[in-house]
């Protein structure tokens, strides 16, 4: 019998599995299961963009494309950053394409860290950054955003984790799970900070698309003198519903992007060239299906609050992502209690909140990226589940 | 109110409540309600219907697509013709056309030949009808903004992805 443990890397061994995982593989055995539980959009492609996918094959446009990706298309992601964010990249030097935004922070994480640099990461959030900081040997230094806040993450949260040693901050809003987005007054604060104690910031902007209300997302890279301090991603996944496409990109300063395209040449190459053709549509004629499916997701958003308010399970309003993120600590049960009694009893499945973070713990995160009738049948089996509690 | 909006969601889901399109649209149920009788009233919304797809049933259902050459009349135009066309309830729809033709008219019946027959004895030999030509429908890919065809249904495959 080999022990294998003495071949593998020291760290991936250490790495946590996804917490998200133990639900799904009970609610993949269960019939009847009515599922809140996804990270990605109901809606298909918009079929203009599938087109435009289809006949670059027709056309056997099924070659490598350069490492960046292609020129056309980091052209129209400048123009997309600078028409909806207001920030201005260099095509050539400052765009690198990727497969999906998380190979984008693995690329940015790994190209910066050194073993015992320590990263700033907000939580709760999306389930990546820690494993990819410790791959990198690097050390997470996790920030506990606070419900009072509205999960935004604070000037001086992130003050008092900074040592000698930070290098990087993370910032992942609009964000998975809590659905918090930051207002301009708090990323000016956060910017005084980052310029102070001389950091980068990783600003994940996936669900930049996907924000509610009047105030709309602002870029940390907008932010004055934020440009050169910042690593910009953002993708295809959330905005056009292009999730199994898998494309998304990093901007930022020539000097991170030239070294995260190195490590990109030699781990992928160059992002997929069909979904490639199919991003150059989306960010040429897309600007109305992203209108459409924020409106969409927009109204589900206030009937999955109105309804989870009123039996009793308390959310602050989230303004980004496709996330709800109540506290269950009315119920006395735990995050895992709860998502578990709920599912065995209700067949409906949620995701603890604890998977994103212990400072989760009493928190469950509901997906609204579901059509309106499944919605509304989830959320009458809640209220059932919550009267026989 | 967003009027528009109202309307849009109710064409895509008419059973959504008063209350749950008053949460969606962020207004008050009340003011939400009294725009739907409006409408009602109005003849805005002319009515609810539900979308079947009859090919997955037993039952036996014919539909085809009959256009109709007419003569207008000098002081009713198409509308005498279309309304002497519409009264019948095997008719489903009829448009007046721009192009090749004149009336579009859309029959359900039990068979094809139901239709035929109904096309041979009732509209073509409506009074200013010049001529008739039926086209059956074999399949319905699409109808009502709602796919049909079962290859491209709508099949959650989400949840495979244990990160996200």
């Amino acid at each position: 019998m080999i022990d294998y443990s003495k071949y593998l890397n020291r760290e991936i061994q250490v790495v946590k599995p996804s917490g998200i995982r133990k639900f799904f593989d009970i609610a993949n055995e269960m019939e009847d299961v009515i599922s809140l539980s996804v990270g990605e959009p109901d809606f298909h492609t918009p079929w203009h963009i599938r087109e435009a996918g289809i006949e670059s094959l027709e056309k056997g446009r099924t070659r490598y494309t350069p490492n960046r990706g292609f020129l056309p298309l980091r052209q129209e992601i400048a123009n997309f950053l600078s028409r909806h964010y207001d920030v201005e990249y260099h095509p050539d030097q400052e765009i690198l394409v990727t497969v999906g935004g998380s190979e984008a922070i693995d690329l940015c994480v790994r190209s910066l860290i050194n073993p015992g640099d320590e990263v700033l990461i907000p939580e709760p959030s999306f389930v990546c950054y820690v494993p990819i900081t410790q791959m990198a040997e690097g050390v997470p230094v996790t920030i506990e955003t606070k419900p009072e806040n509205g999960f935004r993450l604070t000037a001086q949260e992130v003050e008092e984790k900074i040592t000698e040693k930070t290098k990087l901050l993370i910032l992942p809003y609009p964000n998975n799970p809590t659905g918090a987005v930051m207002r301009r007054e708090d990323l000016e604060a956060i910017a005084r900070v980052v310029e102070e104690h001389d950091l980068l910031v990783l600003s994940d902007e996936i669900y930049a698309a996907l924000t509610y209300g009047k105030e709309k997302h602002v870029s940390f890279a907008s932010l004055p003198g934020m440009k050169e301090r910042t690593i910009l991603v953002n993708g295809f996944s959330k905005a056009y519903s292009m999730t199994g496409w898998r494309l998304g990109y990093a901007a930022g300063p020539k000097e991170i992007i030239g070294p995260m395209t190195k490590l990109h040449q030699f781990a992928i190459m160059s992002a997929p060239t069909t979904s490639q053709y199919a991003a150059i549509e989306a960010l040429k004629n897309g600007d109305e299906d992203i209108e459409y499916m924020r409106g969409q997701y927009d109204m589900r958003r206030r009937l999955i609050v109105d309804g989870l308010n009123k039996m009793g399970l308390r959310c602050f309003e989230p303004e980004g992502a496709f996330y709800v993120f109540p506290s269950v600590k009315s119920t006395g049960l735990t995050s895992q209690d709860f998502c578990e009694k709920l599912l065995y009893g209700k067949h409906v499945a949620v995701v603890p909140g604890d998977a994103f973070g212990a400072c989760g713990e009493g928190f469950v995160r509901i997906s609204y990226s579901y059509s309106v009738g499944h919605i509304t049948e989830a959320l009458e089996r809640i209220q059932a589940f919550l009267e026989e509690l | 109110m967003a009027m528009e909006q109202l309307l849009e969601l109710l064409q895509d889901d008419a059973k959504l409540t008063t209350a749950q399109l008053a949460v969606m649209l962020g207004e008050k149920e009340e003011d939400v309600a009294a725009a739907i009788k409006r409408y009602e009233k109005d003849g805005v919304i002319k009515g609810y219907q539900a979308l079947v797809n009859w090919e997955r049933t037993d039952a036996h259902r014919a539909t085809a697509l009959i256009e109709l050459r007419v003569t207008p009349k000098k002081d009713t135009g198409f509308d005498e013709i279309a309304g002497r066309v519409m009264n019948f309830p095997e008719v489903e729809s009829v448009y007046l056309m721009s192009g090749g033709y004149d009336l579009a008219v859309t029959v359900t019946g039990r068979t094809m030949s139901d239709i035929a027959m109904f096309v041979a004895k009732r509209l073509a030999t409506i009074d200013g009808v010049l001529s008739t030509a039926t086209h059956f429908v074999l399949t319905k890919y699409k109808d009502g903004g709602v796919i049909f065809a079962s290859d491209y249904e709508e099949i959650d495959e989400r949840g495979s992805n244990l990160c996200d």
